[in-house]
């Protein structure tokens, strides 16, 4: 073979420059890029629990099981209520049994009695994704299937999840799971088909008493808004610098 | 329909207590097998290098073994992904679009560079063989060996020269490739803590110490295989030279001698990793233990009291304090050494468990407890995926791929 080097080096730059054209019609979007497609920077939605309204009838989590396609009868759900009875002795005695979907109608909490002289004070706690400002989940998936909207809505691409279910275990809320049909990571979404339609999410909708409220950060006017920056709320677990967006009235320091 | 509602978790986990609904032991045997796996792939490397790379000359009978046992535990470090992944023919993903703040992203990038630089560290150690096979099986008659040929042929990618200054070369790529490797393989493993302890929300696995805890048990675990597999190897050759020649034939004696001479000087270096494993797995204990966070109480009964067995008698006592008292006993012999290695290899492979399993014993919420039932039997996929015949095919596999290489490049003879 008459091979030379300059012959090797031209072939090889008119190879890669023929290669070149092909090539520049695809582009890989970071995706940060593809997110920037998605949502609208004047809108950042946040949730309100008002616990002091919860009675925990379950109405939010069967709403949200049906909206969402989560199958009923699993135990996983994107919502969920949970039940706080403290006790006299100083001990909290917690429970949610299928995600509170069927409401508390047991005066048992795990299987346990407990008299009614002896609790001190009782009360409901929803639980859904808090859409953080600083997602661990996000920041964690290793295919960017998971990201987040410019109007602060953490969402999954069910086409692109790996289920490698490192998003499941950086969430310090244990919001996510598997989904049992699409094996892939799934998580409350605040119902984002409906929000950004104009609709309210499906478990607002479903509370007969008013303890959730879904609204726009970005608004003043918004009465979510207002009450968030009028009145004392709580978030959960701030010790993880995820900046939750759900905002909790009469928080107990007793919730975990 | 009820078949695929399967809700993964579900069958292996079983909670105690207020547990969170979504929470399940997500990441299960597979998981362990990963960091445990790839472990044995990086420290098979770091033993063979030190030969290679700082002159070790007590390592030179088992350098070339170790290598290519480290080439044949590779695919494996990638098995356990692929069996635990939801949706695996997506693993490529992550080659497509690596989204790097996530400590996994670039696994697929660190991982096929190390594999690129063992491929070619054994090219450089056996082009010399390559060519000598591709001549002595020049003109003799029939197609296995005109295969064999062809193949040993291909294999030394037309490099064929055997002068000083070609084998010079070679001794030159092979010790600058191993002096490569070290960092590749530590940080391949380091990077395997780093996903673990770079968890926040996990109680147990956030720790900066995680990545160089994994590193040196890494060392351990693989030092601990190539000494193993190497004496069941000698053993064999043993009785077979026994069953040839007798008891008494010094062909027997002398392999008996190398066997032993080999082990002990290795075991010296078992026996420096060991104690900083030991070291760094204590600092970390003793460190949560006194600063008392938030998550302490809860840590607390997970060690002393849920998985006390597992870790302070299967993992510390007789995975690390047995073999150590076993290695550091006068009068070696090959039993005693079997027995502790198989400790050693068992100490490591607890230590991965407690980690991986451990850290998922406990709720988010700190107030209640999820025990792991591992799935013996399969009755369907998952279940053997992420059961004991999954874990057992990712054990066996390395054997099997070991044994095949060596049929083209013998790791075993003396050069």
């Amino acid at each position: 073979m008459n091979a030379s080097r300059r012959r090797f080096l031209q072939t090889a730059i008119a190879g890669g420059m023929a290669a070149t054209v092909p090539l520049s019609a695809l582009r890989l979007l970071t995706p940060d890029e593809a997110r920037a497609s998605i949502g609208s920077d004047e809108v950042r939605w946040a949730f309100l629990v008002d616990i002091q309204k919860c009675v925990g009838c379950g109405f939010c989590v069967k709403a949200c099981k049906t909206e969402n396609e989560v199958p009923y009868d699993v135990p996983v759900s994107r919502t969920w209520v949970e039940r706080y009875v403290v006790t006299k002795d100083g001990k909290s005695h917690i429970d949610t049994p299928m995600g509170g979907r069927d409401g508390f109608t047991s005066g048992k909490v795990q299987e346990e009695e407990i008299p009614p002289e002896e609790i001190t004070k009782a009360f409901f706690v929803p639980k859904l994704c808090n859409q953080c400002v600083n997602p661990a989940c996000v920041q964690v998936c290793p295919v960017g299937a998971t990201y987040q909207t410019k109007d602060g809505v953490v969402l999954v691409d069910r086409t692109w999840c790996i289920g490698c279910g490192y998003c499941i275990m950086a969430c310090p809320y244990g919001v996510r799971f598997f989904h049992p049909v699409t094996k892939t990571a799934e998580k409350c979404t605040f119902c984002y088909h409906r929000i950004s339609q104009g609709l309210k999410s499906a478990c607002v909708q479903a509370c007969p008493f008013g303890a959730r409220q879904i609204g726009n950060l970005k608004d003043h006017d918004d009465p979510v808004t207002k009450t968030i920056m009028t009145q004392r709320v709580g978030i959960l677990k701030d010790e993880y610098g995820t900046k939750p967006q759900v905002y909790y009235i009469g928080l107990d320091e007793r919730v975990r | 329909m009820t078949e695929e509602l399967i809700v993964h978790g579900l069958d292996w986990t079983i909670k105690d207590g207020f547990v969170y609904p979504n929470e399940f032991i997500y990441w299960s045997i597979q998981i362990v097998m990963y960091p445990y796996m790839t472990g044995l792939v990086a420290g098979a490397f770091v033993l063979s290098s030190l030969y290679h790379v700082f002159g070790q000359k007590d390592l030179q009978g088992i350098a070339r073994f170790s290598l290519v046992f480290s080439l044949a535990l590779l695919p494996t470090a990638m098995m356990p992904l692929l069996l635990h992944l939801q949706q695996p023919f997506r693993g490529l993903n992550v080659m497509f679009t690596p989204h790097f703040t996530s400590a996994i992203a670039a696994f697929g990038i660190v991982f096929s560079t190390y594999a690129m630089i063992v491929l070619s560290e054994i090219w450089f150690v056996y082009r010399k063989y390559f060519v000598d096979q591709s001549i002595a099986l020049k003109g003799q008659g029939g197609i296995a060996s005109a295969l064999r040929r062809a193949l040993y042929l291909t294999l030394t990618l037309g490099a064929t020269g055997t002068d000083e200054a070609a084998l010079a070369i070679d001794k030159k790529g092979v010790k600058l490739l191993a002096a490569i490797g070290i960092p590749v393989a530590c940080f391949l493993h380091g990077y395997a803590g780093f996903i673990f302890g770079s968890v926040k929300a996990n109680a147990l696995w956030m720790s900066p110490l995680m990545p160089v805890i994994f590193i040196m048990s890494a060392v351990v675990s693989g030092i601990a295989l190539c000494m193993l597999t190497y004496i069941i190897i000698m053993e064999y050759k043993k009785l077979q030279a026994t069953l040839a020649r007798g008891r008494g034939d010094e062909t027997v004696k002398e392999l008996g001698g190398v066997e032993m001479d080999v082990i002990m000087k290795t075991s010296r270096y078992l026996i420096g990793f060991l104690v900083a494993a030991i070291s760094l797995e204590l600092l970390d204990l003793i460190f949560r233990g006194y600063t008392a966070m938030k998550s302490w109480d809860i840590l607390r009964d997970v060690m002393f009291h849920e998985d006390f067995v597992k870790i302070f008698i299967l993992q510390f006592g007789c995975g690390n304090a047995l073999p150590f008292f076993l290695l550091m006993l006068p009068r070696p012999t090959i039993r005693r050494m079997v027995v502790a290695l198989a400790l050693v290899l068992f100490g490591v492979f607890m230590m991965r468990w407690n980690v991986v399993i451990g850290g998922q014993a406990f709720s988010l919420s700190f107030e209640g407890f999820m025990h792991y039932k591992l799935p013996l039997i399969p009755h369907n996929l998952e279940t053997y995926k992420e059961g004991l015949f999954g874990a057992l095919t990712v054990i066996t596999t390395p054997f099997v791929i070991f044994w095949g290489i060596n049929k083209i490049i013998p790791s075993l003879q003396k050069v």
